[in-house]
């Protein structure tokens, strides 16, 4: 391999490589900088950052030569650099800079590789419209969760520089997961991002629920590594590779037993990752547990890490054994889908319901994938992402319920929001009309492309089976509704943060196909479709 | 009789076996999880081992270096999480992580 390869393989991640160099560098400025030193070297760092981003994303071909496109390129990135800062900014300098570390990557992620380049480091790490998609879409939910957990940490005396540090290690795991075409990058994005996300998830340390809830996430967590490692190992051992490509060539029309057992391990580790059911039972109480930004990370930017890397994992290695892994994935699906919606019902704390409702909302995710095709992929790509906007948009929601003496998560706490935060209350309302997939609203257009696939291979009772499903779970999306707008208000809540109810009212804003399919239906679209071509 | 590959297999199960069990049937002790852990951990490295000298291919063991090296990083957080468990809560015995019911 000669020093220009390496040089183009190192471009190809750039993202990543922000990433990693950014953590250690804020990580230093952190340890050995007093409070000045560290503002001015935090605003010299995501400066720098955001327009390096922003020239090189200016310069390449992602908008071809047009110089308005370009410019708009340029001044977008500097824009959302500026206001993820300023919005990260209360929980100190380092915050602010992480958050624009994020938003750089994103930017980075967009520029295409080269003509005719698919893969770096041979071919271990995927660079194509399905990674820059995804890749995208976690990078700026990485972001946002910075920015929705910067009050809250000053307010639960968590302010330290550590979390936005371990945000960007674990943000930068879940961009390999994306990335990898090989079992041994698979395994080392998905450590990347559970060893950052495990001591995130007891970053409160005084707190005997946070510990506990990093006890249990570490130990299932390691646990369904385990698994997948064991999985790796026979389906190296059954192929003779780890490359997907090369995994691809040497599986034939009868898979041997031991690969089949290898596949099946391999699933029941991403299955835990995305906590699909029957491996979803860590899900509520690390939710419940862990403090409530770190929870909106977990709903979001690692499922969908996650679901991608179930995609790419099933599609590149093994579309010739489709039908014995569909089988997986239906039941995992069903099993989800069912677990999500009776199990909501009876929760009384908020973040636990929501819990429930991830958990039902990637079986809904994995009815797409069941379909195996590339209309499939569309579908769960869609689904992802507007699962996504509307999940941030719900914990800014959450975030939002404080009292004088602090945080408060059971849900009747949440009654009469209606009148005395009448705009968080409208923000959140369209929020849950549209993940319990009330047309018109986002959510029912991501039910609608992730079920039609799997209508169209033909897996009519999974899709009857996923409808009613979303009945069920409409019912207690409404029941939140109604206690917000019929019931008597409990103690008022105090006046939400500014970042907060943007983050909210923004998030249920695009949750209105009216107001924006204009701008965002057709090139939507577009970005979709390569991003499946990719694996098709 | 010689050793062959499927011996090795053979050895690899038992060892995740013994390990996914002392998860799940030990009702003592969060260390017993850890080292259950480690073993599973270790199972897939003799697998890995294995079916490396078997296929003649070098991967499996670049991959089974990679697998003890996050396997001490994974350690080395899992330790220092159930330090803090038990600054909380003075026990690390598996019946008493019950605070939530999931």
């Amino acid at each position: 391999m000669d020093v220009a390869t390496l040089l183009g393989d190192l471009r190809l991640a750039a993202p990543e490589l922000t990433l990693a160099g950014g953590a250690m560098a804020l990580l230093m400025v952190g340890v050995l900088f007093g409070e000045r030193l560290q503002i001015i070297a935090s605003v010299a760092l995501a400066l720098a950052v955001t327009l390096g981003a922003g020239l090189a994303l200016a310069s390449s071909s992602a908008f071809g030569e047009d110089g308005g496109a370009n410019l708009f390129a340029f001044a977008a990135t500097g824009l959302a650099s500026l206001i993820a800062f300023l919005g990260a900014r209360p929980a100190g300098p380092i915050n602010g800079a992480a958050a624009s570390f994020l938003v750089a990557a994103g930017a980075l992620a967009i520029i295409p590789a080269p003509e005719g380049v698919e893969a770096a480091f041979n071919g271990a790490f995927a660079v194509d419209g399905l990674s820059s998609f995804a890749k995208v879409v976690i990078a700026l939910s990485g972001a946002a969760s910075l920015v929705m957990a910067a009050r809250y940490l000053v307010g639960e005396r968590l302010a330290k520089f550590e979390f936005s540090v371990l945000v960007m290690l674990a943000v930068m795991g879940m961009l390999m997961m994306v990335s990898a075409r090989d079992l041994i990058a698979l395994y080392i994005g998905l450590e990347m991002q559970s060893l950052a996300l495990y001591v995130l998830a007891a970053f409160n340390r005084d707190s005997v629920r946070a510990s506990e809830a990093g006890l249990k996430y570490f130990v299932l967590g390691a646990l369904s590594s385990g698994l997948l490692l064991y999985g790796s190992s026979l389906i190296y051992g059954f192929t003779g590779s780890t490359q997907f490509v090369e995994i691809a060539a040497a599986v034939g029309e009868e898979p041997s037993i031991g690969l089949l057992f290898g596949l099946v391990f391999l699933m029941c580790g991403v299955a835990f990752k995305i906590s699909a059911a029957p491996f979803h039972m860590w899900t509520p109480d690390v939710y419940e547990g862990a403090p409530t930004p770190v929870t909106a990370l977990f709903s979001a930017a690692p499922k969908m890490a996650a679901m991608v890397l179930f995609a790419r994992a099933l599609y590149e290695p093994f579309p010739e054994i489709a039908a014995d892994w569909r089988q997986i994935i239906m039941a995992l699906a069903a099993l989800s889908m069912a677990v999500g919606s009776f199990g909501a019902l009876a929760q009384r704390n908020i973040k636990r319901l929501m819990a429930y409702s991830s958990i039902g909302n990637m079986g809904f995710a994995l009815v797409a994938l069941s379909a195996g095709t590339r209309e499939g992929l569309e579908g769960l790509l869609i689904y992802m992402t507007i699962y996504l906007v509307s999940t941030t948009g719900i914990f800014a929601c959450i975030l939002a319920m404080r009292r004088r003496e602090g945080m408060v998560e059971k849900i009747e706490d949440l009654a009469g929001l209606s009148r005395s935060h009448p705009g968080l209350a409208v923000a959140m309302t369209m929020l849950l009309f549209s993940v319990a997939g009330i047309p018109p609203l986002a959510g029912f257009f991501g039910k609608f492309f992730a079920f039609l696939p799997a209508a169209e291979a033909g897996l009519w009772p999974l899709v009857i089976f996923a409808v009613v499903m979303s009945v069920v779970s409409a019912f207690y999306y409404l029941r939140l509704i109604r206690l917000m707008w019929f019931d008597q208000p409990a103690q008022p809540l105090v006046a939400a943060p500014r970042e907060l109810g943007f983050i909210a009212g923004l998030s249920a804003f695009a949750m209105f196909p009216l107001f924006i399919a204009p701008f965002v239906a057709a090139p939507g679209r577009a970005l979709v479709e390569t991003a499946a071509g990719a694996l098709f | 009789m010689g050793v062959g590959l499927s011996h090795y297999l053979a050895v690899g199960a038992i060892l995740f076996t013994i390990g996914v069990f002392g998860i799940f049937v030990n009702r003592k002790n969060v260390i017993i999880i850890l080292m259950s852990i480690e073993l599973i951990l270790l199972a897939v490295n003799v697998n890995l081992v294995a079916f490396s000298v078997y296929l003649g291919d070098v991967t499996g063991q670049i991959f089974a270096m990679l697998v003890l090296t996050v396997a001490a990083a994974e350690a080395a957080i899992g330790l220092a999480i159930l330090v803090v468990y038990f600054r909380n809560r003075g026990t690390i015995a598996v019946e008493d992580v019950n605070l939530m019911k999931g």
